[in-house]
């Protein structure tokens, strides 16, 4: 699968869900499963015993539910349930409820009230006609079950008795080794999405994971020390504040993904006004970001990269006359660079974007004997350009292998490193994605 | 500037809560370390107060402090709930106007005491939260959390009110994102709550755990602050670049947004909408790019198929746009900003009030902008004539409704004059005719 970074998520390139599911999400679904399985039978069995607290589960079973309806889009396409997750680990860590002693559950009781609480917030969406989201489901499911396979048996009279740094340290450590798989989790499966190398996936999954996870972390801490105090209603109390952070970052990602869509959609005015063919900057940029990430590119510079590969054309609009089939690898070099240098000048001028500049003002450069060397970001474009210009909206594979050819014996142009990535990644173009 | 009314009513509020803070015959509650609990609560509302965030681009402040107060509400009774509120006179905020200052600290103050009151008043119970009187807590908290609410943004309202004149303290659209705000404010009332009923437990440090959900919603808001201003900048920028091939026509679809911005203000749009209708002003004609150049540069009359080009970029750029997860409204001001009111313009040739309320404002101010600047073919017109042939086009071509407000709206706002052109160096291509100008209608040749 290629796919831009934040592109996954627009609806013509949507591909069925069944083909999408691959080694990792596979075993992440089957873990969960047996998870599921394993809890169900379990609390079956436990269900005449005088330990269940029928109204907690239900409260954090509901709670649970509320979560997943509202689930939160993060940028690149993820989506979190913070709340949910504030729920489903606090009925993990939770260590009594006022005059009921210690709270003593099995993990799997754990397991299975949350499954159930994700699986109904998940019905609206379904119904909705928004997907199911299974994998972020597994993914909280198996993180929630990690944290409690290890509480749920070491939770005791200690825990109500000692100084609250006890218990609270304990918990700290746990949220954050919860936190910590959830974004294992999620790394892996998205290392398989999109072709990012592991150990970039996870410091990306981190850095953008982490301000919330932080938020979650206090949250159930929180939770879990008010329920000792006040009992069950807590819950329905804390409910307020944490809607209240989840739309502070629900508005955050909007506007990302906004700021996204107008990039793209005016980069588009090259082609509108005929100086480049139909789609030509979406292809360079799917292109470009794929071979970025292949690189071992981090998500901030694939974003630029992105931005770069979309408005590379922009230096265009200041000429005249559009070059013929708005093809700039058929234009002398001094003209390409001019073109560039033209298209830097209109993004710095936006003040926010220079990095996106610069990678635009280099684009031109030949990869080998230009002083300075250019970006990588710029080497990539350059490739990709040239690779579309040549080939263009054709599926044709004997043409593409041409162009690749192409740009194979020029390696002073043209990065071999980038070019060879570039042919993996255009050999597995899927047609009916571009 | 604050206005003398505003003035009397900052004394009156100060007086009052020095007053009834005095008559408050009240004693810190009997838990546990009480002063150092009130000096706690008061350091956790300065932080907050000092992380106080833009709620929505420019205007309207938001600031999680109300979970301090509340906190003292429930722990320590009203008079501690308006000592903590009264912090806010030393918050940390650069604060030019001694007189604000003074204000927030009685707002705050007087707030915080009614929450108290009004807590107590419905049998809350002051001091540690109990399981068995979560009854009473709960009704008499939520009680308080509105009280609060309700006092702090009556008493802001007021000097809104008292201040309209002076655009420093004049919040644009506060009305429009009041929900919001109140929901906001409710949502962190709750954090009182459990703030007192952790103190039980962990002392100041829940005050300290607290914080975290708290900063990190703040660093989310900084971070959406930060994205809006980075996307209106790259905007313009972008917009400006589809305007570098004609240079009469540079600054064009930022002169259109603002004067679509001061209509909309004028005729009280809400925040959202004035937003959307800001980008809408500045990409109303991206669709030009569509048309050829030699089009544009045409002097003698267009053939049909020339003037069906130039009619047809509204659509052009509505393509373009269409992705962006704009407003509807703002694509429809956009695809229909030549419509006329008689039903004879294009591309729908819509008439009256079928045309979206956004398009007749970008009309309005599309028009307006190209009679003010120069052309190839004549100078920049006055802006009174300007005005007159505004005036003389309303109930034809524009809405008259549209043009007396925009007509209002050039009374306290300055129309950002385009300079003057001087053809430069570069590549940029002349537009001859221009498709806006209502004085010099396009010429089509007459088909036999």
């Amino acid at each position: 699968m290629t796919g831009g970074t934040l592109a996954e998520r627009s609806a013509p390139d949507r591909i069925a869900y069944w083909q999408a599911v691959d080694s990792g999400r596979l075993l992440l679904m089957a873990a969960a499963a047996m998870l599921v399985t394993a809890a169900f039978a379990g609390s079956a069995l436990a269900i005449n015993s005088h330990h269940i607290n029928w109204r907690a589960a239900l409260a954090f079973g509901g709670f649970i539910a509320f979560g997943e309806l509202l689930r939160l889009a993060l940028p690149g396409g993820r989506e979190a349930a913070p709340i949910a997750m504030v729920g489903a680990m606090s009925y993990a860590l939770l260590m009594s409820l006022p005059g009921q002693g210690v709270s003593r559950y099995d993990a799997l009781l754990v397991i299975a009230v949350s499954a159930i609480g994700m699986t109904v917030g998940a019905l609206p969406h379904i119904a909705a006609g928004r997907s199911a989201g299974l994998t972020g489901m597994c993914a909280r499911l198996v993180a929630v079950a990690c944290v409690a396979f290890i509480f749920r048996p070491i939770v005791s009279v200690r825990f109500v008795d000692e100084p609250w740094e006890f218990a609270f340290s304990i918990m700290g450590l746990l949220v954050l080794f919860g936190w910590l798989v959830e974004t294992l989790v999620g790394a892996l499966i998205r290392a398989d999405d999109v072709g990012a190398r592991f150990r970039v996936a996870v410091r990306d999954e981190a850095r953008l994971q982490w301000p919330l996870g932080l938020a979650v972390g206090a949250s159930v801490i929180i939770a879990v020390f008010g329920a000792k105090v006040l009992g069950l209603m807590e819950l329905a109390i804390f409910i307020g504040p944490l809607l209240v952070t989840q739309i502070a970052f629900r508005r955050y990602a909007a506007i990302r993904a906004t700021y996204l869509q107008t990039v793209r959609s005016l980069a588009r005015v090259t082609e509108v006004a005929g100086y480049v063919e139909a789609g030509h900057s979406r292809r360079v940029s799917r292109l470009a970001v794929a071979v970025g990430r292949r690189l071992g590119m981090a998500e901030p510079q694939l974003l630029a990269l992105e931005y770069a590969a979309l408005m590379h054309d922009i230096g265009q609009l200041s000429l005249r006359d559009p070059i013929p089939g708005g093809a700039t690898v058929l234009v002398s070099q001094p003209d390409q660079e001019q073109i560039a240098h033209l298209g830097a000048e209109v993004i710095r001028e936006a003040g926010v974007l220079d990095d996106v500049a610069e990678l635009v003002r280099c684009q031109a450069w030949p990869a080998r004997g230009h002083d300075p060397a250019p970006p990588l970001g710029s080497m990539i474009i350059h490739a990709a350009n040239a690779f579309d210009d040549m080939v263009g909206s054709s599926t044709d594979r004997d043409r593409s292998v041409a162009a690749l050819d192409r740009l194979r014996i020029d390696p002073a142009t043209f990065d071999p490193g980038v070019v060879g990535v570039l042919a993996e990644v255009a050999g597995r173009r899927v047609p009916s994605r571009l | 500037m604050v206005s003398r009314a505003a003035w009397l009513y900052i004394s009156l509020v100060v007086a009052a809560t020095t007053v009834l803070v005095g008559m408050t015959a009240d004693h810190l509650a009997p838990i546990p370390h009480p002063v150092f609990a009130l000096v706690t609560l008061q350091v956790l509302f300065l932080v907050c107060d000092s992380v106080k965030t833009p709620l929505t681009a420019r205007q309207t402040m938001w600031s999680p402090s109300s979970s301090a107060t509340l906190a003292a509400v429930v722990l320590l009774g009203p008079l501690a709930a308006a000592l903590v509120g009264a912090t806010s006179l030393i918050s940390m905020k650069r604060q030019p106007r001694i007189a604000e200052r003074f204000f927030n600290g009685a707002m705050h103050a007087l707030s915080g005491l009614a929450a108290g009151e009004a807590y107590l008043a419905l049998k809350g119970p002051v001091g540690f939260p109990h399981p068995g009187h979560f009854r009473f807590i709960i009704t008499a908290f939520a009680a308080a959390a509105a009280v609060h609410v309700l006092a702090n943004h009556g008493l802001i309202w007021g000097i809104y009110r008292l201040n309209r004149g002076s655009a420093e303290l004049r919040p644009e659209g506060l009305e429009s994102r009041l929900p919001l705000l109140l929901a906001s404010d409710l949502g962190y009332a709750c954090l009182g709550l459990v703030i007192a009923s952790l103190w039980e437990i962990m002392w100041w440090f829940s005050a300290a755990l607290v914080l975290v959900p708290l900063f990190v919603a703040r660093w989310a808001m900084g971070q959406f602050a930060e994205q809006q201003r980075a996307y209106a900048a790259t905007m313009n920028a972008l917009c400006q670049a589809v305007e570098t091939k004609d240079y009469y026509t540079r600054g064009h679809g930022d002169r259109v947004s603002r004067g679509a911005v001061m209509i909309a203000r004028q005729i009280g749009m809400s925040s959202d909408r004035t937003e959307a209708i800001r980008y809408a002003g500045m990409l109303h004609d991206v669709g030009k790019l569509g048309v050829p150049t030699q089009v544009l540069q045409k002097t003698g009359p267009l053939t049909e198929d020339e003037f069906a080009a130039i009619q047809l970029h509204p659509m052009r750029g509505l393509e373009i746009v269409r992705e962006i997860g704009f407003l509807y409204e703002a694509l429809n001001g956009i695809m229909h900003h030549h419509e006329r009111i008689d039903g004879c313009g294009y591309p729908m040739g819509l008439a009256g009030h079928e045309i979206p309320e956004f398009a007749r404002v970008i009309a309005v101010a599309d028009a307006f902008d190209s009679m003010t600047s120069t052309r190839s073919y004549r100078e920049a017109k006055s802006l009174e004539t300007a005005v007159d042939e505004l005036r003389r086009g309303a109930g034809t071509q524009f809405d008259p409704l549209i043009v007396e407000a925009f007509i209002a709206s050039l009374e306290h706002e300055t129309w950002p004059l385009p300079a003057p052109a001087v053809k430069p160096a570069d590549l940029a291509v002349v537009t001859v005719q221009d498709h806006d100008d209502p004085t010099a209608p396009l010429r089509v040749v007459e088909v036999p």
